[in-house]
């Protein structure tokens, strides 16, 4: 079997947590409480180690004789100043933040109008890429609620049967998004359940 | 108190099916349906395979303790299969990912993976890595990805934003596969324009079963169709009773 200790701490920590989501038996909520509490030193020590990692990857890049990348200096330099200065300053220093946030969101703006445009062309070209009734759905529909959204036909509300008739449209998009919902939930129901009794594990021990 | 009892009652069901028709597997039909984007990727990962180009699988950027991560499970399994397959590749697959939990558990991934054919020497632990910590400095970095590691398919397995069809888009430029399979409405929406080929809501977790990965995947799917079928009994059911006034 593979990693029987970690699959068993695994199983274990998953079922004490169920159960203290479920039944109010007191043993088992100061038990699920200092277990939940770990979760936020695990995943920041993870996020670390991670970060180190990807350091570690640029680095390689940047040494690298076969296939060097030399934009991987600007995200070392860029790491090795921003760690700098949350040293000296203090993460919580508003200057400090002031500076990452006024680097960090003109460039998430950037990104964003990038976003827009490439979805706009991408839009241009989906029967290229996708033929058959799934894209003609789509862009119906797409356009259907831009013009619906968009309160052009606000004027018609006045008419009894179009009210209905819009008011029937609208929450077409409401019942699709929620049966996609249930499914998702379906899903990750079983994905839950198969690491719960140790027939999926995402780790090797 | 009752609540909490018909719940886990449900949990424990839910599981013994999954055990029982793995163990069982000729209980019922096991036959899936055929769907076109699961025959192109076998293919791709075939075409990968022996052009000696690399898969690259990025995992989203939902960690272990987000209510979302079984989108980035789903996508952990995909890149042990994936792993396995081609391991006698030339490039073996990259793993890129927005979180740290995800990011060590493709590394760990790829490391089970090598270990049970018995090829430890493939495994790098640069091959599964963090992009970015936020959503836009993930895509970010995996965007480099695109055009510089050789990569002829992309997979976008786990839990994104619409920031996600930048990727899909440059893989497109690179001419190379393009799938997407996620549990965010919003991207769906989006890779549905940017990808290939997009899996829609429940498709996500299909993928380890239609990759072959084990009987257990395909049990899991079963029981999800027989949940399914469970939620639409019920939601007829409450409101015929709703229409006849009963509740």
């Amino acid at each position: 079997m593979r990693a029987p200790i970690s699959t068993a701490i695994a199983i274990a920590t998953g079922l004490l947590i169920l159960l203290g989501a479920f039944l109010p038996i007191p043993v088992l909520l100061p038990i699920r409480q200092i277990l939940l509490s770990w979760t936020i030193p695990v995943a920041a020590t993870a996020g670390l180690i991670a970060i180190l990692n990807l350091l570690s990857v640029h680095w390689r890049k940047l040494n690298s004789a076969r296939e060097r990348d030399y934009y991987s200096i600007f995200l070392l330099l860029a790491f090795a100043a921003t760690f700098a200065a949350g040293l000296i300053l203090g993460p919580t220093d508003p200057d400090f933040q002031k500076i990452v946030t006024h680097i960090q969101f003109p460039v998430e703006a950037s990104l964003m109008g990038v976003l827009t445009v490439t979805l706009t062309y991408a839009s241009i070209r989906l029967f290229q890429r996708k033929r058959g009734w799934l894209a003609v759905l789509f862009t119906a529909s797409t356009i259907l609620f831009l013009i619906l959204l968009s309160g052009f036909l606000n004027i018609s509300e006045n008419i009894p049967f179009v009210k209905d008739f819009l008011a029937a449209l609208n929450t077409l998009p409401i019942a699709g998004a929620r049966g996609i919902l249930l499914g998702i939930a379906l899903g990750s129901i079983t994905t839950g359940l198969r690491i719960l009794i140790g027939a999926d594990r995402p780790y090797s021990g | 108190m009752v609540d909490a009892i018909i719940a886990l009652t449900l949990i424990a069901v839910t599981a013994g099916l999954i055990l029982l028709l793995t163990i069982q597997r000729n209980i019922l039909r096991s036959e899936l349906r055929q769907l076109l984007a699961f025959e192109r990727l076998r293919q791709a990962i075939g075409l990968a395979v022996e052009n000696g180009t690399r898969i690259h699988i990025t995992l989203g950027k939902a960690g272990l303790p987000a209510s979302t991560s079984a989108a980035g499970l789903t996508g952990l399994t995909t890149l042990e299969r994936i792993a396995r397959v081609s391991s006698i590749s030339d490039r073996p697959p990259l793993a890129t990912s927005g979180d740290g939990t995800l990011a060590l558990l493709s590394q760990d991934t790829l490391r089970a993976a090598y270990r049970q054919i018995n090829q430890l020497e493939l495994y790098d632990p640069s091959r599964g890595r963090l992009t970015g910590p936020t959503s836009f400095s993930y895509i970010a970095g995996a965007l480099p990805v695109a055009d510089s590691e050789n990569v002829s398919t992309h997979l976008a397995i786990g839990n994104f934003g619409p920031e996600i069809a930048l990727l899909m888009e440059a893989g497109e430029q690179q001419e190379s596969f393009t799938l997407a399979a996620t549990d965010s409405l919003s991207a769906q929406a989006a890779l549905f324009t940017s990808s290939q080929e997009t899996l829609i809501g429940e498709e996500l977790f299909a993928i380890p079963a239609y990759l072959n990965s084990g009987p257990v995947y395909t049990a899991s799917l079963q029981v999800q169709d027989i949940l399914r079928w469970g939620v639409i009994v019920t939601i007829i059911a409450g409101s015929i009773l709703k229409l006849l006034g009963i509740v």
